[in-house]
């Protein structure tokens, strides 16, 4: 089987400093992978460097076996909530339905067909009573979810996000772990940048240990060592297994 | 009442239009967060306006508005070559930009007063804006090209919306975010050359900020914000108009300003979104019901007591 993300030799920087070097790794389909590292060891970076958000200084990354220019609209990215505004003058539906909008084309309106499919969307993630509610009247855990349902009516083969479940209750931990699962066992590939280790195990089948370059990637149970986790993280890794 | 000529009657069409047109840019500027930008580049089109009027030797108006676009273009471009290529933050870019070029452009605008026939030619109207000097063929350019951008944010309402609210996606979707902003500055040059004689280079940011604050006041809609700034912006534009043609020499653009700001001041207070009365109501309703709570509160632990 063709892997569906592949990465050579990934370097990138914030003006002189390189934040990541010589990244290099494959994704195969069907897989929950997550991206794990200490702060600043360059998650967000990797994801924004990848989808071309970001300018890379070298290397190249493929999906699916194309550019990402070609690709692109097979790429579903979920950005962390704190990357807009949620003062914006709009409500949960219309939030979902931009993620059609490259389907419904460039200048014209949604049908009521597109409506219908965001409204589905809602539904899945357990917002449809909240599809008329302004956007800055939801709680965060509601916002994420609107983020992940306007990520699944785009239909992607590949997903990106970027910590999904940073500061969201447990109901809603539980949906979109749920919705990613369920992704998975479509065949889809999906990344995810997370912060919590205690729960690595459990939700993911496959890790990247990353810290300014790929410490380890493989199966979750190969990876996910305490050696690792020490090369990771160094010396801040006993301070964070002590404070749980 | 020499203002409802038939002079007068376009006139005031224009201002309607402007307005307009300075209203739906306006918002756009809201949600970029760049209000400031609409002022600098405002003051940056002086210049333009002058050496259009110095190259011609007359007062042409198309010559002196393509020289108002120039110099704003070339604004904008120096505005966004001192925040990439300096440790200089955007907002003292912006404020060097507009200083400089207006600065600039009032010696230039003394120069041309002393050339033969510039005394004469109303030059200074270009500062506070003199609607009543716009002959028929201004009228009609202006009237044109305000119709042009009000119709261009209408065709790309869905994706300014998303641009707008999430660019970095909007870029995966595949929508050229590079193309909007670039779209963006056009619209906003657009409306400082169309409003640079009615309104002046001074006062035209005015017309592109307040209405859209106002209009923030009365709704959550992101569609019905840009219908709102559109009304206020027009109508500003014309109350201001028929106010400064009570009196003689009246400037226009102060005018206007006034009568914007006295939208703002009405939506501050009654906007049924976000103004001051509104949410008054709702803090001492939920104190109200807080209060209810503590008493019922306090009357079944004292029944248990």
């Amino acid at each position: 089987m063709d892997a569906a993300i592949v990465v050579n030799h990934l370097s990138a920087a914030y003006r002189k400093n390189e934040v990541l070097s010589e990244i290099s790794f494959k994704v195969m389909p069907g897989t929950l992978t997550c991206i794990v590292g200490p702060n600043g060891a360059g998650k967000s970076t990797l994801i924004k460097t990848m989808l071309e958000l970001h300018p890379r200084t070298t290397g190249e990354v493929s999906f699916l076996g194309q550019s990402y220019r070609r690709a692109k609209t097979k790429i579903g990215y979920v950005p962390q909530r704190g990357s807009v505004d949620w003062d914006f003058p709009t409500n949960a539906l219309d939030v979902v339905l931009m993620g059609l909008y490259g389907r419904i084309g460039w200048l014209k309106r949604p049908r009521k067909s597109h409506r219908d499919q965001a409204m589905e969307a809602l539904r899945v993630m357990g917002m449809e009573q909240y599809a008329d509610r302004q956007i800055s009247q939801l709680s965060g855990g509601q916002q994420q979810r609107v983020f992940l349902a306007r990520a699944l009516v785009q239909d992607a083969e590949i997903y990106f996000l970027d910590e999904p479940l940073a500061g969201v209750d447990a109901a809603t931990e539980r949906i979109i772990m749920d919705t990613l699962q369920q992704l998975k066992m479509k065949g889809r590939t999906v990344m995810v940048v997370h912060h919590d280790l205690q729960t690595v195990e459990d939700y993911f089948d496959h890790v990247l240990l990353l810290n300014r370059t790929v410490i380890a990637h493989g199966a979750t149970a190969d990876t996910f060592t305490d050696h690792q986790l020490h090369r990771t993280y160094g010396g801040a890794l006993r301070w964070m297994r002590e404070k749980v | 009442m020499n203002f409802l000529s038939y002079n007068a009657q376009w006139v005031l069409l224009s201002t309607l239009l402007l307005g307009m047109a300075a209203g739906v840019v306006g918002v756009l500027s809201y949600w970029k967060r760049q209000s400031l930008m609409s002022d600098t580049l405002s003051h940056a089109a002086l210049p333009g306006v002058v050496l259009g009027f110095i190259a011609v030797g007359t007062k042409q108006l198309p010559a002196m508005l393509i020289g108002a676009a120039i110099s704003a273009l070339i604004g904008a471009w120096l505005v966004l070559w001192i925040r990439s290529s300096s440790r200089v933050k955007e907002d003292a870019a912006m404020g060097i930009v507009l200083s400089v070029f207006f600065g600039l452009g009032i010696m230039l605008l003394t120069y041309a007063n002393r050339m033969p026939g510039g005394g004469q030619s109303g030059l200074d109207n270009f500062i506070f804006g003199q609607a009543a000097s716009m002959v028929r063929s201004d009228v009609m350019l202006l009237t044109i090209l305000a119709i042009s951008v009000i119709f261009l944010v209408y065709l790309f309402f869905k994706e300014w919306k998303l641009a707008l609210f999430d660019p970095s996606y909007a870029q995966g979707l595949g929508l050229s975010v590079k193309s909007m902003n670039i779209l963006y500055t056009s619209l906003l040059v657009l409306v400082i050359v169309i409003g640079i004689q009615a309104v002046g280079v001074i006062l035209i940011a005015a017309l592109m900020i307040i209405p859209a604050v106002s209009a923030r006041y009365w709704t959550d809609s992101f569609g019905r914000m840009l219908v709102l700034s559109a009304i206020f912006g027009g109508g500003a534009g014309v109350c201001g108009t028929l106010l400064s043609t009570l009196g003689k020499g009246w400037p226009t653009g102060p005018f206007i300003v006034v009568a914007a700001a006295a939208m703002f001041v009405i939506s501050l207070l009654l906007g049924t979104s976000k103004g001051l009365l509104v949410i008054l109501y709702q803090r001492k309703r939920a104190q109200l019901k807080r209060q209810n709570t503590i008493l019922a509160e306090q009357a079944v632990e004292g029944g248990r007591g």
